[in-house]
């Protein structure tokens, strides 16, 4: 499946919700059903700070692939970053730097992703994009 | 005098509203007060009729602008009984006066070795320029802690002090735990040993209006729009012997006596501290919030947010797994908690949802925060025009959001 076709499902997956409180139900399950970061990878190198809640990310390099693994200390802010790494996670640096991030928009909850909202995910979002504009050029230095 | 608040509520326009689909239940006073129709009559009146620059034109507008912006001046004073109007120097908010004083007073008294002193309780508003005074004179800032309830350690206050301690800037309320502070001790504790004191009246200036001759401290700071006035304008009071030894803040117009390449003389109190073209409309509609709160009774919405505090502290606590952070004996309407397991940001997210505004986080003070060693708290603040319905939404939303972890 593509990027595209995953935020599809996901726009499908919250259409069915009619209350908001049941869309931030669905994100705090989603908070709780991701796997936590592996301790080893839950330091200040890997922290992203926000001023209400933090986010931690690491990156991995497998074969032509980034793996993500991230993790936050809000729930809802997990249950976002759980997404963001369905969509992002286990792709080509160049799908990562194409992406269209437009789900979050979609399914109404921008306001997430908004620079005054300091959470830390517009951040891991921008972070995603740099570890792999990184990986492209140290791919392109060894090709 | 026994006031119908439920009619003063409506004063209040943007109270009215939804938001989410659910009735706006604004909690987050602490951070900006809303404005009554007085307040936004006034700056539509002035920007529709009167407008002009001050101090500067012969004309007609610009004569009742000055007018108007010095008799704004002569409430403040009043409002907080300074010895003379030329005390009273208009800035752009409490952040703005305290690096006012950090700067200018620093300038004049400060050097390599001395000290300051400030509480663990400071809004970074009154620590950081402390900081950057301290760094700039090869100085040292000291920290006065404060115990469990977020009291003050008051007793410590004097072994703080030495002969080296220039200045002792304290809030006279904490934003974040809503402690007021024994202002009058401070005062008499730094005096005895002639060291000058700045109170950060931010969130005391609504509730608990000081007398400042009575009290003595030597500067007091504080904002219009924790008042019921607009953004964009502040307060510093200052005694006039240490505002006429400190040097201009910042250069520009108005200021200045007399320029000349050779030299500039800079133009007496208050104006030596206000360069450039000050917010007069918000000077002038800080004037008339105050006049509408002295209307109500200072004292009468002082008791009312207590009658809010006590219902919501109580209600508050009837939840498992709630914990209150600051729980002295004089408070201000305003209280901090967290729920067992449950994230501030999460909290502040699921309550906006359900059309309660509060503030959550650090709340500008990581020293409280790392005090509890907590990452954030919640925190809900009250003013007179809230009601016992809002505390009641209050506690309902935070039982149903309780309910969702």
């Amino acid at each position: 499946m593509t990027i595209e076709d995953i935020q599809q499902e996901i726009i499908e997956e919250f259409s069915v919700f009619e209350d908001w409180m049941d869309k931030y139900a669905y994100l705090i399950e989603l908070g709780n059903d991701l796997e936590p970061i592996d301790a080893k990878y839950k330091i200040d190198d890997n922290l992203i700070r926000g001023c209400q809640s933090r986010v931690w990310l690491h990156p991995e390099k497998d074969g032509d692939k980034i793996l993500f693994e991230a993790e936050s200390d809000a729930i809802i802010v997990k249950g976002l970053v759980a997404l963001l790494l369905r969509v992002l996670s286990n792709r080509s640096p160049k799908e990562i730097i194409d992406a269209d991030l437009h789900f979050i928009d979609d399914i109404g909850l921008k306001q997430h992703l908004s620079p005054t909202r300091s959470n830390g995910l517009l951040a891991m979002v921008k972070q995603m994009k740099l570890y792999a504009l990184a990986y492209e050029k140290l791919s392109q230095q060894e090709g | 005098m026994s006031l119908d608040f439920r009619k003063i509520r409506k004063d209040f326009p943007i109270l009215d509203q939804q938001v989410h689909g659910k009735p706006l239940v604004y909690l987050d006073n602490a951070a900006t007060t809303q404005k009554p129709q007085v307040v936004l009559d006034k700056v539509e009146e002035f920007y529709l009729k009167t407008n002009a620059n001050i101090h500067r034109g012969a004309h007609f507008m610009a004569n009742e602008t000055t007018e108007a912006f010095e008799e704004a001046r002569e409430t403040v004073r009043q409002y907080i009984n300074a010895g003379e109007r030329s005390e009273i120097i208009f800035t752009h908010g409490t952040t703005e006066s305290v690096n006012l004083v950090a700067f200018s007073f620093g300038e004049a008294f400060v050097s390599e070795g001395d000290e300051i002193v400030v509480s663990e309780l400071e809004h970074h508003a009154n620590i950081v320029p402390w900081q950057l005074l301290c760094e700039r004179k090869k100085a040292t800032l000291k920290v006065l802690p404060f115990d469990e309830n977020g009291v003050l350690k008051i007793d410590e206050l004097d072994g703080l002090l030495s002969e080296r301690t220039r200045l002792v800037a304290m809030n006279h309320v904490s934003n974040t735990l809503g402690t007021i502070n024994p202002v009058d001790k401070i005062v008499e504790i730094a005096h005895k040993r002639n060291i000058p004191v700045l109170l950060d009246g931010a969130q005391g200036i609504a509730h608990y209006p000081p007398d400042v001759q009575k009290l003595d401290c030597d500067f007091y700071v504080f904002s219009g729009h924790k008042i019921y006035g607009p953004t964009g304008i502040g307060v510093l009071y200052g005694k006039r012997k240490w505002l006429d030894q400190m040097p201009p803040f910042m250069g520009g117009g108005e200021m200045i006596s007399e320029v000349k390449f050779s030299g500039t003389t800079f133009n007496e109190l208050p104006y030596k501290f206000e360069p450039g073209t000050p917010n007069y409309i918000g000077a002038v509609a800080l004037g008339t919030a105050i006049d509408y709160v002295q209307s109500l009774g200072v004292d009468n919405l002082a008791v009312r947010e207590q009658e809010l505090l006590n219902l919501a502290t109580a209600k508050l606590k009837s939840i498992e797994g709630l914990r209150i952070f600051g729980e002295a004996e004089n408070k201000v309407g305003v209280i901090s908690f967290e729920i067992e397991g449950i994230h501030s940001f999460d909290l502040g997210t699921l309550l906006d949802q359900l059309g309660v505004a509060v503030r959550t986080g650090r709340m500008c003070t990581d020293p409280i925060m790392d005090h509890f060693g907590v990452p954030g708290m919640t925190r809900a603040s009250f003013a007179f025009y809230n009601t016992e319905e809002e505390v009641e939404a209050l506690y309902k939303a935070l039982i149903r959001i309780k309910g969702m972890f």
